[in-house]
């Protein structure tokens, strides 16, 4: 099944991104509102919460080049130095940018 | 669940503060949305259809990826699998932001996640692990993003040629540093340590071995795991380290 890319059939197409996104955006809650809250659930939800993060990251890591690399571990330093997230993005993409441009 | 009150009532005020919060990151978003605005002209897409995607569908790695499928056709099975794959990570961000979403009524609940994406979930989720209730950063902060994500398409489109680069910048790190920002800004216990040591690598073997985009969904179910068998309040917790997922 196909979607010519005519005037229509873009439109089409974006709709139908449109509605598989927002079932995304929507499906994760209205899930839960079918669970009772117990507090095993509250701590699944938190840590799972924390562990999207590092589900994103780490895999980005390893895939990146060096810059990616740089990125990130300059990143996790300055933040765990100063804890403070606006200098320690700062200096990863800075970071990121260099090491680009050296190699 | 049949529960009438709805007791968290959003500050408008502070909606306020955190789209001037978000200000910053979402001109990084800006030049993202140049870089899709871009590549969508160069897969064949007109002005008007790129700006009305990113409006509407507003999540950029999966417009990214739509636009490998794009050409004469548009597949419509692997469109709808491949959005769907990058973007389940919303199913769990949602449910993640349930026990404060649950005290708002649902016209407001629903309409707050049409704006639900990575920056402004990890705010809002760190805040709630520190004790803070934020969904004003979801309707504040999404909106800034948006806005900066359409605006960015736009000059993409018209103005591409500005930024041909964005990579030689470290702009594609942007988010990854964010997020990672984000998640060590959060407070760290053995036990969150460990589920991040499984997710991290059920989230790896899955990128390896798994379907690709299904990497985030599993690593974070795996994490979640060691929360649902390692609770925080007992003393110690029974170090359950088999992460079914993997």
């Amino acid at each position: 099944m196909s979607i010519t890319t005519t005037e229509l059939g873009v439109l089409l197409a974006i709709a139908v991104m449109t509605l598989v996104t927002l079932a995304t955006r929507f499906g994760g809650v209205f899930a839960m509102s079918f669970v009772r809250i117990s507090p095993r659930i509250e701590s699944f939800i938190n840590t799972m919460a924390s562990s999207v993060l590092i589900a994103i990251i780490v895999p980005m890591a390893f895939s990146g080049d060096a810059g990616a690399i740089a990125a990130l571990s300059v990143t996790a330093i300055t933040m765990l130095l100063l804890q403070k997230p606006l200098p320690a993005i700062a200096a990863g993409i800075a970071s990121a940018a260099l090491v680009r441009y050296l190699f | 669940m049949p529960n009438h009150s709805y007791p968290y009532q959003l500050q408008s005020q502070k909606v306020r503060a955190e789209f001037v919060r978000l200000f910053p990151i979402s001109l990084f978003v800006v030049a993202f949305g140049g870089a899709f605005g871009l590549a969508a002209i160069q897969a064949g897409l007109a002005p008007l259809q790129a700006i009305l995607m990113s409006t509407t569908v507003f999540a950029g790695a999966s417009q990214f990826a739509a636009l490998e499928l794009w050409g004469g056709e548009v597949p419509l099975l692997p469109l709808i699998a491949v959005v769907f794959a990058i973007n389940s990570r919303h199913l769990l961000m949602g449910a993640s932001l349930y026990p404060m979403l649950k005290d708002v009524a649902p016209g407001k609940r629903y309409g707050l996640l049409l704006l639900l994406t990575d920056a402004n979930w990890a705010v809002s989720a760190q805040d709630y692990q520190n004790g803070r209730r934020n969904l004003e950063v979801i309707l504040g902060g999404g909106l800034v993003l948006w806005l900066a994500w359409i605006f960015g398409t736009w000059l993409g489109v018209y103005f591409g040629g500005l930024l041909q680069n964005p990579k030689s910048l470290g702009l594609d790190m942007v988010l990854g540093c964010f997020l990672l920002a984000m998640a060590l800004g959060g407070k760290k216990s053995p036990r969150v340590l460990v589920a991040w040591a499984v997710a991290a690598a059920a989230s790896l073997a899955a990128w390896k071995w798994l379907p690709s985009n299904t990497h985030v969904v599993t690593g974070a179910l795996a994490g979640g795991l060691i929360g649902y068998f390692w609770l925080d309040r007992k003393p110690v917790g029974p170090g359950t380290e088999e992460a079914e997922s993997t």
